[in-house]
């Protein structure tokens, strides 16, 4: 308990620190607050369009407009807060592992995952994750205008669960992308890298294996089973977006416990892969 | 006259040597950058599952065409590291070089571009050939020889559009030394101007004539638009004006900038 607390001090240490940093660059702050914004708002605006043209997104797969939406919402506050707390530490973990910089973290009397994985925090970042919680209240505050809006109390309590889980899984994935630096040497694709994975979880997993008339099947469940059983980055958004978006009954249920599963699993894989990341782990020069 | 192009063609020739170093690594950078298209095609594949007919004059196939045909236009005008290399330079005093010697540097870099885009095509041919031969069902039948010229001319305007627009952005620099800042805005507004992420001329009336005028649609909108026969006749004509008068624009402006900036510039230390 007592060390509980003390990680708590050091991470509330992190934070301030980096607030202080964030501070003392406020013009460069504000301009990247501007351009998360700004992504945003251009993606928003590029699937109001598609909805200008279309009332659903596929035929009878149930994401209209503001469910839609409200997937959006979760995939911004999702990598929003991804993006805060980890994108960074896991390219500077990736850069440590060169330096041999890593030596001063791994004397540290504390936990070497926690530490490298939280020591700074892109507070710009955290507009992405509050606009998503914005646009999640308008959506669903449009949906319910509509008459079409059904949540139980289960769904609402189980929504920020789903979130977190989503986190667990993107951080997994991420930190130990950046481990393998300690066998490649150095990993400076990982943010393209990342980029190009976690496109596959930006749309509803229904986009990959609708109805006759869209592409290939084979490929649909191949990428469908690949991102939802191997990288998990499929449940990571679909299953909180369905909870907050779909009523009780279309649930599907056995995603939603299997997702608790994917995300204990993915936890436990990346910390293995980091302990035997740091045991192939041989400095740099003195 | 013979010294001169001798000169260039030495620099050119340097460039491509340098550029042949990292061919595997481009190789497979190019694969990877067609795995949006996956998404794209399904999700495309999912919306025409609800709608029926068209939009916007693009029925499934001509968005997929599009997006692939947008990744030629991209391949021509993306210029990844020239506006950032540029300021690195007159950050750190590099660009000094270009003022002792008589190069001159935007003349010097945009030989630069032109062999690493020349390397680029070869490398990238393979991997573009394999995607588009898997994609050929996307594809409306070959157009006419005088679409298909007006295409590449586009292609050609688009890599000088490209290069002097970023170089222009580079060359900020010497007033803002650092303009990383600047460079994510510019990149934000080229992902959606250009057509990267949809094709222009979906949107609604008054702001689809507003973005056909602006430089950004000619580095990934205009050729691919231009391939699909979305863009014909007069207007075919009228389009690639334009775009001959934004690559002046831009053109004049880098050696506005320059020459201005040069002016500014003082270097210290050796």
């Amino acid at each position: 308990m007592k060390s509980f607390a003390r990680y708590g001090q050091v991470f509330a240490t992190f934070a301030r620190n980096s607030l202080v940093r964030d501070m003392s660059f406020r013009a460069n702050f504000i301009i990247e607050t501007i351009s998360v914004v700004s992504w945003i708002v251009m993606n928003l605006g590029f699937y109001e369009l598609i909805f200008q043209y279309t009332d659903t997104l596929g035929y009878n797969t149930g994401w209209g407009k503001y469910q839609f939406f409200i997937f959006f919402a979760t995939t911004t506050l999702i990598s929003g807060i991804v993006e805060a707390f980890f994108m960074y530490n896991a390219e500077e973990f990736s850069e440590l592992i060169r330096t041999g910089n890593l030596d001063f973290a791994l004397l540290k009397p504390m936990d070497t995952q926690f530490l490298v994985s939280l020591q700074r925090i892109d507070w710009s970042s955290l507009s992405s994750a509050a606009i998503g919680v914005i646009l999640l209240v308008v959506s669903l505050w449009r949906l319910d205008a509509a008459g079409e809006l059904s949540l139980t109390l289960l769904q609402v309590a189980l929504y920020p669960i789903y979130v977190l889980s989503g986190v667990a899984i993107f951080y997994s994935l991420m930190i130990a992308m950046a481990a393998t630096s300690v066998w490649l040497g150095r990993n400076q694709s990982l943010q393209q890298f990342w980029f190009y994975i976690t496109i596959f979880a930006r749309y509803p997993e229904e986009i990959y294996t609708g109805p006759a008339g869209t592409p290939k099947k084979w490929l649909g469940w191949g990428l469908r089973g690949v991102f939802t059983f191997i990288i998990p980055v499929l449940v990571a958004v679909n299953v909180p977006a369905r909870m907050m978006a779909m009523p009780f009954s279309d649930q599907h249920w056995k995603i939603v416990l299997f997702a608790i599963a994917a995300t204990a699993f993915s936890l436990w894989l990346s910390r293995q892969v980091f302990k035997m990341a740091l045991s192939s782990y041989r400095s740099a020069s003195s | 006259m013979h010294a001169k192009a001798l000169t260039w063609w030495t620099i050119l020739r340097i460039c491509l040597e340098e550029r042949l170093v990292y061919r595997g690594d481009f190789a497979l950078g190019t694969l990877m950058r067609f795995l949006p298209i996956i998404t794209q095609i399904f999700l495309w594949g999912s919306i025409f599952t609800a709608v029926k007919g068209d939009i916007a004059g693009y029925n499934y196939h001509d968005f997929i065409a599009y997006y692939l045909l947008s990744m030629v236009g991209r391949a021509f005008s993306s210029m990844p590291g020239l506006a950032s290399g540029i300021s690195r330079d007159i950050r750190d005093g590099t660009v000094k070089k270009f003022l002792i010697q008589p190069i001159d540097m935007v003349g010097f870099l945009f030989l630069m571009r032109v062999a690493h885009k020349l390397v680029y095509y070869g490398v990238a041919l393979a991997p573009f050939a394999l995607v588009f031969y898997l994609c050929r069902g996307f594809f409306p039948p070959m157009p006419d020889g005088a679409t298909i010229a007006a295409f590449v001319l586009s292609l050609v305007m688009a890599f000088m559009l490209g290069y002097f627009l970023e170089a222009a952005i580079g060359l900020y620099g010497f007033w803002f030394l650092e303009i990383n800042s600047l460079m994510w805005i510019y990149m934000l507004f080229n992902f959606f101007f250009s057509g990267h992420m949809f094709p222009l001329d979906m949107l609604p009336p008054p702001f689809s004539y507003i973005v056909q005028l602006q430089p950004l649609q000619y580095l990934a909108y205009f050729p691919a638009a231009v391939w699909l026969g979305k863009i014909e006749g007069a207007a075919l004509r009228q389009g690639l004006w334009l775009e001959l008068f934004w690559v002046i624009f831009f053109f004049l402006l880098c050696r506005f900038a320059y020459s201005r900036g040069v002016r500014r510039y003082s270097g210290f230390g050796g």
